[in-house]
């Protein structure tokens, strides 16, 4: 897989999350994804941005346009230094929440995702991959 | 006799750091810097003076401009984030810079001993200093006009007029984003609408909301069901195809009922309260 683009955006407040959601938008219109396509990548974007900020301390997100030889696609890697997941499963699970939200972040943008993956270690941070491809 | 070699700043920034660093932690924790943890003065010092010393290395031109001294500004930017933060004045925290003038004046002129040289020394040293002691009262100025922007932005971004539509029914059409802090006031303010008008339907037109996600879908149903105990049911409308998509793979249960279109709603919320429109009677001649 190529990466042909790859800008990287600070996610640390709720300023941030509002512009991860436009450059996320944007780049989904340019990519020519479908309306639906558009919606599912940006509001799975809008919770792992939301979670970095709020679980994660803040981090930084880049957005990389990428191709496999068939297909362009865009992922977006989430990533922080904060306090870490210790049990991924749990926090995978739907209604899980450590906060008062409703705990269907996780699991939600991984309904909406193509591509998924999360890798967590306590004390070092979390690193969240979203993909979709056109 | 100015050689052109090194620097006299640059010997003693080099050679003499901690030296220079002790003196000059010394004067800031002398003046005014009361309200900061000097671990913190300490460790905000040693950056500027590491990236300080860097960028004078590099021959970086006197005048603070260039990518030499894009690091020197980044830890300038870093302090001019925390102090702001805690509060301190634009001139406050441009303080953290100029203070050190007085410890490096007095190596400066303990180093050069000719007057001629000294005096142009110290000259280059303060344009220097000035500089990047304003740029952090730019940087200031930044953050605030960033927040007065982001404030109107958000009065733009959340709308919410509430409309009667008809006796007990109110319309709350919600334009913008709805994750901002804001938004818990806002809906506030709609339920006190809601007891204000006795209103026994409430439609909640999201046409104009961009995104779904959790959170936005939490504020719904906090109002949703708050409305509830007053007494009041809600109609969701305006929820568009996309978007019903996407509430579904979150996995959303919204509880409530919805329609594609105000006007459906409307025409619901008729049925509900037992009132129709139709056509009256022949019109009054
Ligand atoms: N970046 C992160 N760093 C640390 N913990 C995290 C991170 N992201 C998620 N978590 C943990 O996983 C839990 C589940 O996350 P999820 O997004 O599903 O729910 P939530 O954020 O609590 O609520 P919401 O439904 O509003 O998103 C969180 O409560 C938190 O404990
Ligand atoms: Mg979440």
């Amino acid at each position: 897989m190529r990466v042909e683009k790859d800008e990287l955006v600070p996610c640390r407040t709720a300023d941030d999350i509002v512009r991860v959601r436009k450059e996320v938008r944007a780049r989904t219109v340019a990519l020519g994804f479908t309306l639906v396509d558009q919606t599912k990548l940006v509001t799975a974007a809008s919770e792992i941005a939301r979670n970095t900020v709020e679980h994660g301390g803040g981090g930084i997100v880049r957005l990389q346009v990428v191709n496999d030889g068939v297909r362009n696609g865009l992922r977006l890697v989430f990533e922080d230094r904060g306090p870490g997941i210790r049990d991924i499963a749990l926090a995978m699970s739907d209604r899980y929440s450590t906060g008062t939200g409703l705990g269907l972040g996780l699991s939600g943008a991984k309904r909406l995702s193509q591509d998924f993956s999360i890798d967590s270690k306590p004390g070092e941070g979390t690193t969240v991959v979203l993909g979709r491809w056109k | 006799m100015a050689d052109a070699g090194r620097s006299p700043l640059l010997e003693i920034v080099e050679g003499n750091r901690s030296q220079l660093l002790e003196s000059w932690v010394a004067h800031q924790l002398g003046s005014g810097s009361g309200q900061m943890r000097e671990s913190e003065i300490r460790e905000q010092s040693s950056r500027f003076l590491e990236e300080f010393r860097s960028a004078l290395r590099s021959g970086a031109g006197g005048d603070a401009e260039g990518p030499s001294w894009q690091r020197v500004k980044e830890v300038l930017a870093e302090v001019s984030r925390t102090r702001t933060a805690e509060g301190f004045t634009p001139s406050q925290t441009a303080m953290f810079v100029f203070s050190i003038k007085e410890p490096l004046f007095r190596m400066l002129r303990a180093a050069v001993p000719d007057g001629a040289q000294l005096a142009e020394e110290i000259w280059k040293t303060t344009v220097l200093l000035d500089r990047l002691g304003l740029y952090t009262t730019e940087l200031y100025q930044k953050t605030r006009e960033e927040v007065i922007r982001r404030q109107q932005l958000e009065l733009l971004e959340l709308s919410t007029p509430v409309v009667e539509l008809w006796d007990g029914i109110l319309a709350l059409p919600i334009i913008g984003t709805l994750d901002s802090e804001r938004t818990q006031t806002v809906m506030e303010n709609l339920l006190q609408r809601i007891v204000d008008a006795g209103a026994e339907i409430a439609i909640i037109d999201i046409t104009g909301v961009p995104t779904v996600d959790t959170l936005v879908a939490q504020h719904l149903i906090k109002t949703i069901s708050a409305a509830r105990l007053m007494g009041a049911d809600c109609i969701i409308s305006g929820i568009r195809p996309q978007i019903a998509q996407t509430i579904v793979h979150l996995g959303l249960q919204l509880d409530v009922v919805s329609k594609a279109t105000m006007a459906d709603a409307f025409a619901l919320a008729l049925k509900r309260t037992g009132q129709r429109i139709g056509r009256s009677g022949p019109a009054q001649a």
